[in-house]
């Protein structure tokens, strides 16, 4: 299906990240927003709330971030595209939620925009220590798709990705951006309408009364039926079974129910191949791979330019989508190279599933950052330099020192007076 | 115990330095806003009513008003999103000699936080909530709130507000409080007499303070500045004590009934678990 | 801090929740501030109960939300605090735990796992909340996590949560399963002077010179207590030494960064591991919580049978023992994980095990966890394997 006219401002604009994101979401068939301000997300929701009526989409502020992630739940189930926009507190709050939605195969999408944490952190300073959290966050097993842009373009172009991803398999898809890219002013071509292919939603077709919400499909993924559809949905966050209905405690002993709960994962995993997307780029003979997703890509590019100009092969892989996490390719990859170097806005997330699919055959060297700024491409230079030296199989993570921690803790912090 | 400091002539200070935390000023309020003349109330107050200083506690959430604890100097917190009230009950009921102060604004007390809000007043939880009402969002750059009367603009109501706002004094009855009071930033004198008042009183006490965003809530709906903000205070303030709650209701630029309306006698939740204690202790050692 | 003379000496025959409450009130918990939910209400019950002896303060709050930001704001005032909770009240928590970590809050949550992800089977056991503990709030941060897997030791471990939220200044999360929270089996409260008791390290110099985030020696800032005149700030803002939100990349740094070294750094006296027979052992089962029950009864069965089993329980989950989970890696031929969700800590065994070992994950989700046959069966199958496959390995029953 191709996008409505009506809802894709084709044109050139020279924008910023968020407004681009909340573009993306119209020109995606986006009906529905509930969301609460919070920066440095904020512009995005305003964006929506200011080109969504001419559309006849709807914008609600709602009393706080745990209505807002409801709020949209709810709307999914009425039959349309939704998305909720917040920062790390905001998405913190929307765990318990998250889970609910995961637990309904509700699609939906949630912006992300990342700031400096733990807690109020530095609101309008930049991070990307959400990412565990968008995979962890909530209760209980579940999976979750996570794309990761580097560019105003790219909150427009994954905005529309996430919607297509959330509509296929029924689950929520995260947009971890990041204050960077959520507030970088650059060009953004927004295409026309009929070159945007959307996905829609598998709906039931079947007579009503023989419908089950939880029954899947040989793909996994139940087709759906939507509120008001005359299938008299019984829809809970109980732990059920195709009907939709509850299971006790009493019928796991008995064993006489199954519930839908190993599906939620498996519907992932086993379609991981065709979810996943990367980026690489001169990985053929590296010796080094430089993993990086979201803004810290772009800061990448210099680091490995100045690591090449050394005489060091260096390849690059971006993670476009972050969680399902690329298992295989990483395996496939440490075993013809040294290592890994992984730099982060956080002090190591991402870097332990590296580690992990790594399984011990290349080193893994991670380049943390506190948030609040991005790695100088020094740091990524000297870090590829000394991973490319290091001949010895080092069976833990390498923490890279970088200079910002140099100049800190061992010349000794200055209290601003 | 004065506080105020008296100013010898070659002495450069500030009359309330004893009570404000000198070295984080300048602060981030917006020139014409009423925060500040709020801070200078509650400061004064905090003089004239004479509490020990060493016992009071300010609580305050996230936004603009939630940075009133940052530059108070008493033992202060500024906590998470809507959770100020929520976390000073936890503070009065850990430490019931306290006298504990929230001090936040619309967005974070009533909308994010109110449930909290209508669950303290409920309890009676010993506190002072001065709510700082600028009818918007002002840290996030203007949007809409749950106190933005109908038909005004935000940059989330674009085409005007649609949904009704809050009457916060109305809510504050309801539940419970033993203390409303709603004043202007205007009223700088009388809304000082009743935090006084508040102070001093056990319980759940709620002052809304009407104040002027100059910075979005005038500048989006075209209101002037924040001199002319308060000139529309001085020419539509109307007091009347003991107004019915019920009758509160804030429209766009319609007269605003200031004064003080609730005071009565409530057991607090302190009183009541003390007694609790005591009459299980006797009962199970008869 | 002084304990109340109110502790229960002698042997009791208690649930893990129960067990838990005289824990806290042994190592002079009093405050609690809860939200009911199952499998977590005894705790809330049994406080309660126990409130008027000890002269403790109980607050059932309007949520969970609020529950853990009362508890913060309790702490502060001096007094040793608890939540109690299950999953979807611990998402609810995972803002706050955030502002615990970041105001550097000691405190204890019990989290009470029972199946999700959502609203899940509230009375049957799970474990599925075991990285959410780890990662579920936003921005970097270390937790310590502890999981008991006896009424006992929901005793012990609520006395040493208590000890190293107080030692490390951090929240420290309680991972108990409604297996473990609802069985009785016996519990010996040991007499009050043999109970250890980590007291709070305040700061003693004069009042004007208190900064509330100057670290010391130990990595440790110290408290004081509001009312006691300090006048002190703190904010959930990044902040520098005196508490005042500083917003730059090299606040960031200095604030953040010691939050995670403070844990890292002694993650050898937090660790707590607990291994039997595993000097000549070929096969390593590696548990924690109810599992670990059964774990040793398939140790002992396998052992029958010729398998050289060892197990490798894990006291502590979080900070994990990467260290020696490498070491063993190197030793053995494969770890099996039992754990009643759908893969979680197996991911870490995996990742720590850097492709020398086999790891072999089996699920006991939604099942009932008494079974030793599940756990028996792929003890068997992978002994058999040849080589080392580099993924985790589940076998189908």
């Amino acid at each position: 299906m191709k996008a409505e006219p009506k809802n894709v401002n084709t044109g050139i604009y020279y924008i910023d990240g968020d407004v681009a994101a909340g573009q993306g979401a119209l020109a995606a068939g986006c009906r529905f927003i509930g969301g609460y301000p919070i920066t440095p997300s904020t512009k995005a929701a305003e964006t929506f709330a200011e080109i969504a009526p001419k559309a006849g989409a709807v914008f609600i502020q709602m009393e706080d971030e745990l209505a807002s992630i409801a709020t949209i739940i709810g709307a999914s189930y009425a039959g349309v595209k939704t998305m909720t926009i917040t920062s790390g507190p905001g998405y913190s709050l929307m765990m318990e939620t998250i889970g609910f939605g995961a637990m309904l195969e509700a699609p939906f999408v949630i912006l992300n925009v990342q700031r400096g944490g733990p807690s109020t952190g530095s609101p309008t300073k930049t991070g990307q220590a959400d990412m565990m959290q968008a995979r962890w966050g909530s209760h209980g097993d579940y999976e979750i798709i996570a794309i990761a842009p580097e560019s105003p373009q790219e909150m427009f172009d994954y905005a529309i990705k996430a919607f297509n991803l959330a509509e296929k398999y029924r689950c929520p898809v995260m947009i971890m951006a990041d204050e960077c890219v959520g507030h970088m002013t650059e060009k953004v071509v927004i295409p026309k309408a009929d070159t945007i292919e959307l996905a829609t939603r598998k709906f039931y077709k079947g007579p009503k009364d023989k419908y089950l919400p939880f029954k899947p499909d040989k793909d996994l993924i139940p087709p759906m039926a939507k509120a008001g559809d005359g299938c008299n949905l019984y829809i809970t966050g109980d732990t059920h079974n195709e009907k939709g209905y509850p299971i006790s405690s009493q019928n796991l002993k008995t064993k006489t129910h199954k519930s839908t709960t190993r599906r939620l994962i498996d519907k992932i995993k086993l379609n991981a191949d065709k979810i996943i997307e990367l980026k690489e780029e001169g990985i053929e003979d590296a010796d080094i791979i430089v993993v990086s997703y979201g803004i810290s890509s772009r800061v990448a590019v210099k680091g490995i330019e100045l690591a090449r100009e050394k005489g060091i092969k260096v390849g690059s892989l971006r993670l476009i989508t972050v969680w399902p996490f690329p298992d295989k390719k990483i395996a496939e990859l440490a075993k013809n190279i040294k290592a890994f170097v992984i730099p982060e806005i956080n002090y190591g997330q991402v870097v332990f599933d590296v580690e992990r699919c790594a399984h011990g055959e290349a080193n893994v060297v991670l380049i943390p950052h506190g948030g609040a700024g991005v790695h100088h491409p020094e740091d990524i230079s000297d870090a590829i330099e000394y991973a490319d030296r290091e001949n010895k199989k080092i069976e833990k993570i390498i923490e890279w020192k970088t200079k910002l921690e140099k100049l800190i803790f061992e010349k000794g912090f200055k209290l601003k007076e | 115990m004065s506080t105020l400091k008296t100013i010898k002539s070659n002495e450069v200070a500030h009359p309330m330095e004893n009570l404000l935390r000198m070295d984080r000023i300048p602060h981030i309020w917006c020139p014409g806003c009423g925060i500040g003349t709020a801070v200078t109330a509650f400061a004064s107050a905090l003089d004239k009513s004479k509490v020990d200083l060493d016992k009071v506690c300010v609580v305050s959430g996230i936004g603009c008003t939630g940075r009133v604890a940052g530059y108070v100097k008493l033992d202060s917190f500024h906590t998470t999103h809507g959770r100020a009230i929520a976390f000073a009950t936890g503070i009065t009921l850990g430490n019931p000699d306290l006298k504990v102060v929230v001090f936040s604004g619309d967005g974070d007390l009533i909308s994010i936080g109110g449930n909290h809000f209508i669950h303290a007043a409920r309890r009676n939880v010993n506190m002072l909530v001065i709510c700082v009402n600028n009818f918007i969002y002002a840290m996030t750059g203007g949007q809409v709130a749950p106190t933005t009367p109908l038909a005004t603009y935000a940059t989330t109501s674009p085409f005007g507000c649609v949904e009704p706002p809050f009457n916060i004094p109305y809510i504050a009855d309801s539940s419970g409080a033993v203390y409303v009071a709603r004043w202007t930033a205007l009223h700088v004198r009388r809304l000082t007499n009743s935090i006084t008042e508040a102070l001093n009183k056990p319980g759940f006490s709620v002052i809304e303070v009407i104040s002027p965003c100059a910075m979005y809530y005038s500048r989006i709906n075209k209101l002037g500045d924040g001199l002319d903000m308060m000139k529309f205070y001085h020419d539509n303030s109307k007091i009347k004590h003991g107004e019915d709650t019920k009758n509160l209701d804030i429209g766009f630029q319609t007269p605003i009934t200031v004064g003080k309306f609730v005071d009565r006698e409530r057991p607090t939740y302190t009183e009541s678990y003390k007694k609790w204690l005591s009459d299980i202790k006797k009962e199970k050692t008869k | 801090m002084k304990t109340n003379s109110k502790i229960l000496t002698g042997t009791h025959n208690l649930s893990g929740n129960e067990a838990c409450v005289e824990g806290a009130i042994a190592v002079g918990c009093r405050f609690l501030s809860g939200y009911p939910i199952q499998p977590a209400i005894k705790i809330m019950q049994r406080f309660l109960s126990r409130a008027y002896k000890v002269d403790a303060t109980y607050v059932q709050m309007e949520d969970e939300i609020s529950a853990l930001a009362a508890l913060i704001g309790a702490v502060w005032t001096g007094k040793k605090g608890i939540t109690a909770t299950s999953g979807p009240g611990l998402s609810l928590m995972m803002e706050h735990i955030g502002l615990g970590v970041m105001l550097e809050t000691p405190c204890v949550i019990v989290d009470v796992q029972r199946v999700g992800p959502s609203i899940g089977i509230p009375d049957h056991p799970g474990q599925g909340d075991m990285m959410q503990a780890r990662w579920g709030s936003h921005g970097d941060y270390e937790i310590i996590a502890l999981s008991p897997s006896s009424p006992q030791e929901m005793f012990d471990f609520t006395i040493r949560a208590f000890n190293l939220s107080e030692r490390y200044r951090t929240p420290v999360a309680l991972m108990a399963d409604e297996y473990v929270a609802h069985i009785k089996e016996k519990v010996i409260i040991s007499p009050e002077k043999e109970i250890k008791i980590e007291p709070r390290r305040y700061y003693k110099g004069p009042k004007d010179k208190y900064l509330p985030f100057k670290r010391d020696k130990d990595f440790i800032p110290r408290m004081v207590d509001i009312g006691d005149g300090y006048k002190f700030h703190v904010t959930g803002l990044t902040h520098d030494d005196r508490g005042y939100p500083v917003m730059n990349e090299e606040c960031q740094e200095y604030n953040v960064h010691p939050l995670i070294w403070k844990i890292r750094n002694y993650v050898d006296d937090i660790i707590d591991i607990k291994e039997t027979k595993i000097d000549d052992a070929e096969i390593v089962i590696v548990s924690y919580g109810a599992p670990s029950r059964i774990a040793i009864k398939a140790m002992k069965e396998a052992r029958k049978l010729g398998i050289k089993v060892g197990s490798l329980k894990l006291n502590t989950v979080w900070p994990f023992p990467e260290k020696r989970i490498t070491e063993l890696a190197r030793k053995v031929k494969a770890f099996v994980v039992p754990e009643m969700n759908y893969g979680q800590i197996v991911l870490e065994v995996e990742r720590c095990s850097y492709g020398n070992a086999n790891v072999v994950f089996v699920s006991y989700a939604e099942k009932n966890v008494d079974n030793v046959d599940d756990l028996l069966s792929a003890i068997k199958q992978v002994i058999k394997e040849k080589e080392i496959k580099k993924e985790i390995i589940e076998y189908h029953t």
